[in-house]
């Protein structure tokens, strides 16, 4: 048993040496330099100013922007840190809701939410607009959500419906080959293509 | 259900079968000793490992010496992991300055990353510092894997040799599992992650200002190399809470199937190893159509029962065509969602890219099931191919008693010794997981944790001490497992699952290899065809079904009639 012992006590320094810090940290370098990029989160960069990634959602409240799905993530209450408050798209925290198909909470919510787009004229609810992602980070919201949102930011910014339309258009990624992927929209870039095109001035 | 979807599962099986059948063939060479293209290279790097550990490669163990070595390995990583989450407030490399992880959770924790499960009690981003997530969770990753490789390899030499009494030499053949292996295939996924997008950094985050002006803090790090073993090893721990789910971890459609590739590659080429390493390859292809039929099947199920969605939600007015969107992120679509659930499960991976607390019943089902099948379909790297082969022990005895001829699997016996000790192996896991639950149900304490009620509260219980035991590591999320109550013993059915279902089975892999291999004679029952993967199918669906039917009963599948009747908690 002592060989045992002495054998795994090294195997296990060795190995910790190679697939836990040399192997990680070669990755590290090797990425860093040849996809700086990438290896650093996909930030967005606006006038010289990160104004978040590319991959992760943020949470948009004003009616001049698109909204993303609604999130779930939280955040310790600064007063009791046992309790948690509602923080959507906390990058820091990512979570789903976890409440299941049967829970009187979810279907609370989502009767709100679908109640609410009803009053402003929306028709069809597509599955995607009133459910929480995974992640709660959740960058894209399908094309259907985002049509929804059309005439309410077109409205907030003073310009035509098809205006904002053809951005929203222009945004819309499609599945790789027609087959790979879903029809997404990511609602970050689709707003900073907003910003772009309709400068705060004509809002 | 759409064409589109079914053709990426296609897709994702079809690359994994083409790239799983050379890998087969070169592991059985790897750990026969037999010359590969790595070996000059790799060769010199294994040799001052052996030399410095003073390990003796002429020397084979017995499978006692091979299981001891193997548990005093394990036991030396759970005690420095362990001790390294302790300490990790005084220790480099920790940007954010998390303070040392608290005595139950690491516990919890070390256990599952040693048995290869990967529960997570705790938030990734919110818990461990980088040094933890590389040198401890990233090292486990690799070696829990390769020790389940190894042991795959031990039981695989029971059957291909006659007459022995030595199993292999588990110094070596966990060590060639990490270096000819684990390692170089890492190293080229994790290159594949970080070209998808995947990051790559030591940097514990950034702030950014949002577009509405507020604060935004972004959490990163050391990502895609965690990510690559996590995902072939079949360990599952997420760098974040969210795991796959998390935008990081899986940036769009091409990371995820190269995700699902991933996971279900090592187990399934090992069951090619085994087949060349017994002499006959088509043994071990009938044990990957057994897997793969059931395994198709449960993605099937998955797919429509979350296309078909939730009734409840299309009452209050949602449109019925995206299927059930609550815990699913857009960029992966159903299909893709579904087959990963299925493959997660299947497999003793744990990943997640949706969050399975907010599934169908009977989406919820499927993957509570898989685990409860005893996860060999196709299983753990390794733990699966055992698991499968106990599973065909137990086909022949069977078979054998319907129609009055001794077993025999392989040209090996299967007596009274071989059974009883298959037995013992495999009731361990309905003890842990029956066991467990109903005392759960029972604690006051316990039913604290719940983060919904009625019968997805029992489910929750249920696939709690399935996943650990099963060493699996997904989670009906929610549940708040991070109390002194679940971390104890779920750590206790982590170790049951993978120690006491091993121990046995390595027993009856020493016992067969001692015993002479005979030729088939008229009266043995063929394992090669159709007859036997349906039988097999059927002694695996048949185990599981009787153990674990009564407890779901109360669980999801009262839950989908009371959806249907429109019951609400």
């Amino acid at each position: 048993m002592l060989t045992h012992l002495r054998a795994a006590a090294v195997m296990l320094v060795l190995f910790t040496a190679l697939t836990g810090l040399a192997y990680p940290l070669a990755m590290t370098g090797v990425a860093q330099i040849a996809l700086p990029r990438l290896a650093n989160g996909t930030v967005i960069q606006r006038d010289g100013t990160p104004v978040g990634s590319a991959l992760i959602g943020q949470s948009f409240t004003g009616d001049r922007y698109f909204h993303g799905r609604p999130s779930a993530t939280n955040t310790p209450d600064p007063k009791d840190d046992t309790k948690t408050i509602d923080l959507p798209y906390n990058a820091a925290n990512s979570s789903g809701s976890n409440l299941g198909p049967l829970s009187k909470k979810l279907l609370d919510r989502v009767a709100a939410d679908i109640s609410a787009l009803r009053q402003a004229g929306v028709a069809q609810v597509p599955a995607d607009a009133v459910t929480t992602s995974a992640s709660g980070i959740d960058p894209h919201m399908s094309p259907a959500s985002a049509s929804l949102q059309i005439q309410r930011v077109a409205s907030a910014r003073g310009v035509s419906v098809q205006e904002i339309g053809d951005i929203m258009q222009r945004q819309i990624e499609m599945p790789f080959l027609g087959l790979f992927g879903e029809p997404r929209v990511n609602v970050l870039q689709l707003n900073i293509a907003l910003d772009a095109a309709l400068p705060k001035v004509a809002g | 259900m759409t064409v589109a979807g079914w053709l990426q599962i296609a897709a994702v099986f079809g690359a994994v079968l083409v790239a799983a059948w050379p890998l087969g063939h070169y592991m059985a060479r790897v750990f026969q000793g037999e010359g590969t293209w790595g070996t000059r290279y790799i060769q010199p790097v294994e040799r001052v490992f052996y030399k410095l550990a003073g390990v003796n490669t002429a020397k084979e163990q017995t499978w006692l010496a091979y299981t001891l070595a193997m548990l005093a390995f394990n036991g030396v990583g759970f005690l420095s992991l362990y001790a390294l989450m302790r300490m990790q407030a005084v220790l480099p490399l920790n940007p954010k300055e998390f303070a040392g992880v608290a005595p139950d959770l690491a516990y919890n924790t070390a256990v599952s990353f040693v048995t290869n499960t990967n529960w997570q009690a705790y938030s990734g981003e919110t818990t461990m510092g980088h040094l933890v997530q590389m040198a401890g969770l990233t090292v486990h990753n690799f070696l829990s894997a390769a020790t389940g490789i190894a042991l795959a390899i031990a039981v695989t030499r029971a059957f291909a040799r006659s007459s022995v009494t030595t199993l292999g030499n588990f110094w070596v053949d966990m060590t060639r599992a990490t270096l000819y292996v684990l390692l170089p295939l890492s190293v080229l996924l994790a290159a594949l992650f970080a070209l998808s997008g995947v990051p790559q950094t030591l940097s514990a985050g950034i702030d950014v200002t949002t577009l509405e002006g507020v604060k935004q803090t972004i959490s990163l790090g050391p990502v895609a190399s965690q990510e690559a073993i996590k995902q072939l090893g079949t360990n599952g721990g997420g760098f974040f809470n969210a795991n796959s789910a998390h935008p990081f971890e899986n940036p769009n459609a091409w990371s995820n199937m190269l995700s699902i590739w991933s996971m279900l590659l090592v187990s399934s080429a090992l069951t090619f190893t085994f087949g060349r390493m017994v002499g006959d390859i088509r043994q071990g292809t009938v044990l990957l159509i057994a897997m793969w039929a059931l395994l198709i099947v449960a993605v099937g199920v998955e797919y429509q029962a979350e296309t078909a969605g939730n009734p409840l939600l299309v009452q209050a007015g949602l449109d019925a065509v995206g299927g059930n969107m609550e815990g699913k992120e857009v960029r992966f679509g159903q299909a893709m969602t579904a087959m990963y659930v299925a493959v997660t499960t299947g497999l003793s991976c744990g990943a997640v890219n949706a969050m399975h607390n907010s599934l169908t019943p009977l989406g919820g089902l499927v993957p509570l099931f898989l685990i409860q099948l005893g996860e060999i379909l196709p299983g753990g790297t390794g733990s699966g191919l055992y698991g499968m082969l106990v599973m065909a022990v137990l086909t022949v005895f069977i078979a054998g008693l319907m129609v009055g001829r001794t077993p025999e699997y392989l040209g090996k016996k299967i007596e009274a010794r071989e059974m009883k000790l298959a037995m013992l192996a495999v009731l361990v896991l309905p003890l842990a997981i029956l066991g467990f639950t109903a005392v759960a149900a029972m604690l006051p304490k316990a039913l604290e944790s719940l983060a919904n009620s009625g019968p997805r509260g029992l489910t929750e219980l249920l696939y709690a001490y399935s996943s650990a035991t099963g060493n699996n590591g997904s989670a009906f999320a929610g549940l708040n497992a991070n109390t002194p109550w679940f971390n104890t013993t779920l750590g206790i059915s982590m170790m049951l699952g993978r120690f006491a279902y091993v121990i046995p089975v390595m027993a009856i892999a020493g016992s067969l290899a001692a015993k002479k291999k005979v030729a088939p004679s008229p009266g043995t029952f063929p394992t090669r065809g159709v007859l036997f993967i349906g039988l097999l199918i059927g002694v695996i669906l048949i185990l599981g079904g009787l153990q674990y039917f009564p407890a779901l009963a109360l669980g999801p599948i009262v839950e989908h009639f009371l959806m249907h009747a429109g019951k609400t908690f």
